[in-house]
């Protein structure tokens, strides 16, 4: 039988290209910087140990993505946010839009504070399909293997997610134009 | 297609997600209805403003020294009779990945740009103020960018085409300073922008490309040390034919 272990010399080659944005991410879901170094120094020694397991030819990213999320899921902050599910069954179909609504405007003056404030008022779940759809730019089948959830409920928690954005975002503007 | 559905298929369409045999009708709807190609528009703005705006935190330079010096700690030996052939194929397997990742980031980038400049051009037509240089006289809009860009340009001579200069204004892209004009053809309205090739470092290649996204046609193009970009919803055949005007007048 071949000899398929793999040193940490191509685990850093891997790894290491993702290190800023895998911090980016940890710190999105912890909102503590002291946090987001603990969930990525344990991520990549998990991902290290667990690394001869890693099936060459897979997506690495995906699969040290989910080591991440579900190592966060484990942690303090994960715990908390793990007692505050998602509140209603998600029924795998994108939501219906409404047309014609505030939310519907341009964002000619949304600004990136804005966008920050929205993100850090979304529930992990949803920040977090957010983040690896946006900011990652993760493929649904990606996210699918990431979240170890059906693509269905991908689609589904994006366009809720986007929902809430619009809707946090509308609310922000409502706000300043009124002061 | 109704709305109703097409608006259901905009968050897979914008995520590039949807089924090749749903895009075609699904691009045909946008072309026909305003309302649903703005709801189009402002969901690409969104993902391309939240994707700007969720890259901000950063690790310390220490804790990646301490990472990588935690993950070279617990490298394992493993010198043995077959460590030749295993190193050789590390070695082919670094050089795809690298290949791969450089192949990956360009076309990453080279879209990044791309949807950057056709925000750049809706956010022009939108604006109460689209050019700070209001002339159809290419001898007027030419000599206002002297000292604000650090290049120049020539402009086409118009008056044979269906083209109309409307002016221009200073646009950057990637930091870099670049002229976008603004040019008028039957109803619609065309940007070309021209930006430095090397000074930008905006990822493309010298190859031209021609693209369409959201009904937005775009050619893109080198010349002279110059990247010149056309963009617009007129027809590709008009988006083409301006770019012609502009290379022939590149030159003169």
């Amino acid at each position: 039988m071949a000899d398929t272990r793999i040193d940490s010399g191509s685990f850093e080659e891997l790894a290491m290209p993702l290190f800023a944005q895998m911090y980016n991410f940890a710190h999105w879901l912890t909102q503590d910087a002291s946090e987001a170094e603990d969930l990525v120094q344990e991520t990549c020694m998990k991902a290290l140990k667990g690394f001869d397991s890693f099936r060459q030819g897979s997506n690495f990213r995906a699969w040290i993505y989910r080591i991440l999320r579900n190592t966060f899921l484990t942690s303090r902050t994960g715990l908390k946010t793990a007692a505050l599910s998602l509140d209603d069954e998600e029924s795998g179909l994108p939501e219906p839009v409404a047309s014609g609504t505030p939310e519907s405007i341009l964002m000619a003056d949304v600004d990136y504070q804005k966008i920050q404030d929205a993100l850090e008022a979304l529930s992990v779940q949803f920040r977090q399909v957010i983040l690896l759809c946006d900011l990652e730019e993760m493929s649904y089948q990606e996210i699918a293997e990431t979240l170890a959830i059906p693509v269905g409920t991908v689609m589904s928690r994006i366009s809720r997610a986007r929902k809430a954005m619009r809707e946090a975002l509308t609310d922000a503007k409502v706000r300043s134009a009124s002061r | 297609m109704i709305c109703d559905d097409v608006r259901n298929r905009l968050s897979a369409y914008v995520d590039s997600e949807l089924a090749a045999s749903d895009l075609a009708d699904l691009e045909a709807h946008l072309h026909e209805c305003s309302g649903c190609a703005a709801d189009a528009l402002r969901r690409m703005k969104m993902k391309h403003m939240i994707r700007g705006a969720a890259a901000r935190y950063s690790p310390t330079p220490e804790f990646r020294i301490r990472m990588e010096r935690s993950i070279r700690a617990k490298k394992k030996p493993s010198w043995s009779s077959s460590w030749l052939p295993r190193l050789a194929m590390a070695a082919i397997a670094a050089m795809l990945l690298i290949a791969s990742v450089a192949v990956w980031e360009t076309r990453s980038d080279r879209d990044r740009a791309l949807a950057e400049l056709t925000d750049m051009h809706v956010a022009t037509l939108a604006s109460a103020n689209p050019v700070d240089v209001v002339s159809t006289d290419r001898h007027t809009v030419k000599p206002w960018f002297a000292g604000k860009i650090p290049f120049s340009f020539n402009l086409p001579e118009l008056q044979n085409s269906e083209f109309s200069l409307a002016g221009g204004r200073v646009s950057y892209l990637h930091h870099s300073p670049g002229a976008q004009l603004l040019f008028n053809l039957r109803k619609h309205e065309l940007s070309v922008f021209i930006f430095q090739e090397q000074s930008g470092g905006i990822p493309f290649s010298a190859a031209d490309i021609a693209s369409t996204k959201l009904a937005f046609h775009m050619e893109t193009w080198s010349e002279g040390g110059l990247r010149y970009f056309v963009i617009g919803d007129a027809p590709a055949s008009d988006v083409h034919a301006l770019s012609e005007l502009m290379k022939r007048a590149a030159r003169a």
